[in-house]
């Protein structure tokens, strides 16, 4: 099971790496976020996966799965929401500006 | 009193400028006058004591812990050079009170005269060698600073850079074996490091810090071949040529030289260095000086000649060292004292020539030896100085180069007797390198009194009113000429108050033995050396005649094979070869950047992991994987491959959001209730963000990039999932340790809640997620204010 979404993450980091090193601004950001993707689950697998029950405390339950990494998970879910949001509108603004989405075309632009 | 006398010239410096406000009808070099008189005073008045063997000394702590403290030591060696530089200093001063206008920014010169003077008597008092260092730069940055005194021709600022990369370079080295030793020794006073000297000899750092040390004392004192940068930095108003490039900072190496002579001389390679730099230095400064045709030039020249004497003379006196302690030591410590002696005498001749050259630039209006002839009758005084000096210089009685040189050609005799070497031949050697190159010298010196003063008086070709200059510019000058007839009439005054106190320091704990055998005398009857000088006036004044039919020898050596060229050469070739270095990988194209991070994580994450046999991994304890994982790993799988095929961005981000829905039911799988809510929100709102920015962003276009760069990127994408898989697995696999999360189980007990999610998020880790409630808000911020911000607002402000 850990072997099987450890490689389903590998290949979504190829997928993104891919799409990061292309030259279109959309891409990159896909990829971003296809990227935090597999790191969420990444993160999930190395705390172990399926042994014990939901981590919400009851009466008849022996073992529960371990929270700390689901903690992370959801700081970082909502972390890398900001910044993809950021890019977004980050990118909405320098097509603008430069009317252009081709990071080759926006070499050497100095700020004014 | 020691360590006031280093820092009066600081503290002075301060003031210049207020003077010069307050007192604008007062030359403000009257004012700086008072400091190396004052200093030279104090000074003077310590003699009798260190010729009786008392040292002065005084500690202030600076960095205590680093073992840094700034310890100043008057011995005998130091006094030879604080002498010379306050009494040459106040000379200088004075000089250039006449000599500079009062148009000139004077307050500039003379806070960096003072500067220079200051860092010039730490470099010689201070006994830690930091310190020394510290002072050791200051005397470069002052330097600098007044060869570009007129900043405004580009000929003075090349030859400021010039001298800064070289001695800069040159300290830098020596910074490095200072450091050296101090791992050897665990000190840095030079005092204590002699003192364990045993310690230090036969480790193997002993040579590359001697050689690094050497390297600083060399680029100093402008030895072969790093004497390029001293005819360039006499673009300096001539005072500072007098005083910085003849009389002390390019001394400043010989200091280094005769200080360490005791720590490095018990090995031979010492020995070998000096003297063979020294006189491969000697012989070139002589030889190229007769070229030059302007006389700074030549001074400049004869000056780097002079200093591979006294530097020669002091390798040579180190073999007394090694030889140990026989009579015989005595006479090979000869070299040494003669060393000292020529040390003081060319402070004093070659000081009284540039200034003597600085007032026929100043009368004349040229320094060109082409255009002036006859002024002997025009400058008298001036003329007498000139002869002093230069036949002093050339070695003739009665003056006091003639004793100098005297002692040197003994010393050079004595040491080609040495056998010390394979074979007896080589010994010639040194005797007949040092007597052609005085050959050359006693040419160059009538060149710069018969071409100057005697011949044809050309007044077509000067500007100027000729007369002889005030009286205040020709005191200075005149002082060091009558000191020049003085130190040969009264030699063994110097000899016994500085130079003896000065040989107990380079040759430690043999102060009896030596006290007596230091005389010098102007006349020892017929021996070889003077047969020598014979033979140097005889040979130098045929040379001389015939200087017409043999000039042609220069052109044999082209100017492009020149060290200046190679010096330019690898300066221009430098910049441009960095620039493009740095153009051929800073392309300016993002993608390129990232492929670089890419690879470099590849390569060394990977490549660590691969080596240090880091990859391994076992599956035994892999949970089962059920059908709805199946189902959904194959969603994952189709949809994340399907999005590098993608036609349009709609089909593009639909995929991107099949990802995140699928994962948020893996967290319901994987019983993670909150996480999945939390995902399902945020990748729904993730998409509508992305398709609301499509309404303003373009089309999703097909790439066109080159097959090979294509290559590339796919086998970067597959590398780095790769890698990703691999070291996932191992570290899934070599778990160290528990979990610590049956601690957060306590939830209830701890924090009152049932949920152990956010327990943890909101009271056992709330830090992590008050920050990320700030990352979220300035997030918020930054897409409003990018928003609503119109960059062209800003020309309206300007405006305003």
């Amino acid at each position: 099971m850990e072997t099987l979404i450890i490689i389903l993450a590998g290949v979504l980091v190829a997928v993104a790496t891919y799409l990061i090193l292309s030259k279109h601004i959309l891409r990159i950001i896909l990829g971003t976020a296809i990227l935090s993707h597999a790191v969420h689950l990444l993160l999930m697998t190395m705390g172990g996966l399926k042994r014990g029950s939901t981590p919400i405390l009851a009466e008849n339950k022996v073992a529960y799965t371990d929270a700390l990494p689901q903690a992370l998970i959801l700081t970082a879910i909502v972390i890398s929401f900001a910044v993809t949001a950021f890019i977004l509108v980050l990118a909405y603004r320098l097509y603008r500006k430069t009317g252009s989405d081709n990071l080759d075309a926006l070499r050497g632009m100095d700020d004014e | 009193m020691i360590v006031v006398a280093i820092l009066i010239p600081f503290i002075a410096a301060m003031f210049i400028p207020l003077l010069h406000k307050y007192f604008p009808k007062i030359h403000v070099g009257w004012f700086a006058l008072t400091i190396p008189v004052l200093l030279f005073v104090g000074f003077i008045s310590y003699a009798p004591a260190l010729a009786n063997g008392e040292i002065q000394s005084y500690t202030i702590h600076w960095i205590p812990s680093y073992g840094i403290n700034f310890t100043a030591i008057l011995d005998g060696l130091s006094m030879i050079f604080v002498l010379l530089i306050s009494g040459i200093g106040s000379l200088v001063i004075l000089y250039s009170i006449y000599y500079l206008s009062e148009k000139e920014s004077l307050r500039h010169f003379y806070i960096y005269l003072l500067l220079f003077m200051g860092s010039m008597l730490g470099v010689v008092l201070s006994d830690n060698m930091m310190v020394l260092y510290v002072f050791w730069e200051l005397t470069s940055i002052s330097s600098f600073l007044l060869i570009a005194f007129w900043y405004h021709r580009k000929k003075s600022r090349y030859g400021a850079q010039k001298s800064l990369l070289i001695t800069v370079s040159g300290g830098i080295s020596m910074l490095v074996g200072f450091l050296m030793l101090f791992s050897m020794t665990g000190t840095f006073s030079i005092r204590e490091t002699i003192a364990s000297v045993d310690l230090i000899v036969g480790q193997p750092l002993f040579i590359p810090a001697m050689v690094l040390i050497l390297l600083g004392a060399f680029t100093k004192s402008a030895q072969f071949p790093f004497h390029i940068w001293l005819p360039d930095a006499m673009e300096a108003p001539t005072p500072v040529s007098a005083y910085l490039h003849s009389a002390t900072m390019v001394k400043a190496g010989i200091y280094l030289v005769a200080r360490f002579t005791p720590i490095f001389a018990m090995g031979e390679a010492w020995f070998w260095i000096i003297t063979i730099i020294g006189l491969m230095t000697l012989f070139w400064g002589s030889f190229t000086a007769i070229r030059q045709t302007d006389l700074k030039a030549l001074l400049a020249y004869s000056t780097i000649s002079q200093l591979g004497l006294v530097m020669s003379l002091l390798g040579m006196g180190s073999i007394a060292l090694q030889l140990g302690y026989r009579t015989e030591m005595v006479l090979y410590s000869q070299a040494t004292f003669a060393a000292l002696f020529h040390l003081v005498n060319h402070s004093t001749f070659k000081g009284a020539l540039f200034m003597v050259v600085g007032i026929v630039d100043l009368q004349v209006g040229t320094r060109d030896i082409r255009r002036l002839g006859g002024l002997m009758s025009i400058l008298p005084i001036t003329f007498t100085i000139a002869l002093i000096g230069s036949f002093s210089m050339a070695g003739l009685p009665p003056f006091n180069g003639f004793l100098s040189k005297e002692m040197f050609f003994a010393a050079v005799l004595q040491i080609g007797s040495l056998d010390l070497f394979s074979w007896d031949a080589i010994g010639v050697v040194f005797p007949v390198v040092a007597w052609t190159a005085s050959v050359f010298t006693f040419v160059y010196c009538m060149i710069i009194v018969f071409k100057t003063f005697l011949g044809q008086y050309k007044g077509e070709k000067v500007q100027k009113q000729d007369i002889e200059p005030p009286v205040g510019m020709l005191i200075a000058p005149s002082v060091l000429g009558l000191l020049v007839i003085g130190i040969f009439l009264f030699p063994n005054v110097i000899g016994t108050y500085l130079l003896k106190p000065a040989m107990v320091n380079i040759y430690p704990g043999l102060a009896d033995q030596l006290a007596d055998h230091y005389t010098i005398s102007a006349w020892h009857g017929f021996k070889p050396e003077l047969w020598m000088t014979i033979g140097v006036i005889g040979i130098g004044i045929l040379v001389y005649k015939l200087l017409k039919h043999w000039k042609g020898v220069y052109r044999l050596f082209p100017d492009q094979w020149s060290l200046d060229a190679l010096y330019n050469h690898t300066l221009t070739h430098l910049e441009n070869s960095s620039e493009k270095l740095t153009r051929s990988y800073m392309t300016g194209y993002l993608r390129g950047y990232l492929m670089y991070i890419y690879i470099f994580f590849i390569a060394v994450v990977g490549g660590v992991a691969l080596f240090s046999g880091a990859i391994s991994f076992d599956l035994s304890t892999d949970a089962d994987i059920g059908v709805y994982e199946w189902i959904f790993v194959c969603i994952m799988l189709v949809a994340g491959i399907a999005i590098l095929f993608a036609k349009s961005r709609l089909t593009a981000v639909l995929l991107n959001s099949v990802l995140g829905f699928s994962i948020a039911f893996f967290f319901v799988l994987f019983r993670a209730p909150d996480l999945a809510l939390t995902q399902t929100i945020i990748e729904t709102v993730t998409t509508a963000l992305f398709l609301l920015c499509f309404y303003f962003l373009p089309e999703w276009k097909k790439e066109h990039i080159t097959p090979m760069s294509k290559m590339l990127q796919i086998g970067i994408s597959i590398a780095t999932g790769l890698i990703f898989i691999l070291i996932g697995l191992s570290v899934k696999s070599g778990r160290l340790f528990d979990s610590i999360s049956n601690y957060f189980e306590n939830a209830f007990e701890l924090a009152g809640g049932n949920n152990i999610v956010n327990a943890i998020l909101g009271d056992f880790r709330a830090f992590d997620t008050m920050l990320e409630v700030v990352v979220l808000f300035i997030a918020g911020i930054g897409v409003y204010a990018l928003i609503k911000f119109k960059g062209e607002k800003r020309q309206d402000y300007e405006d305003q």
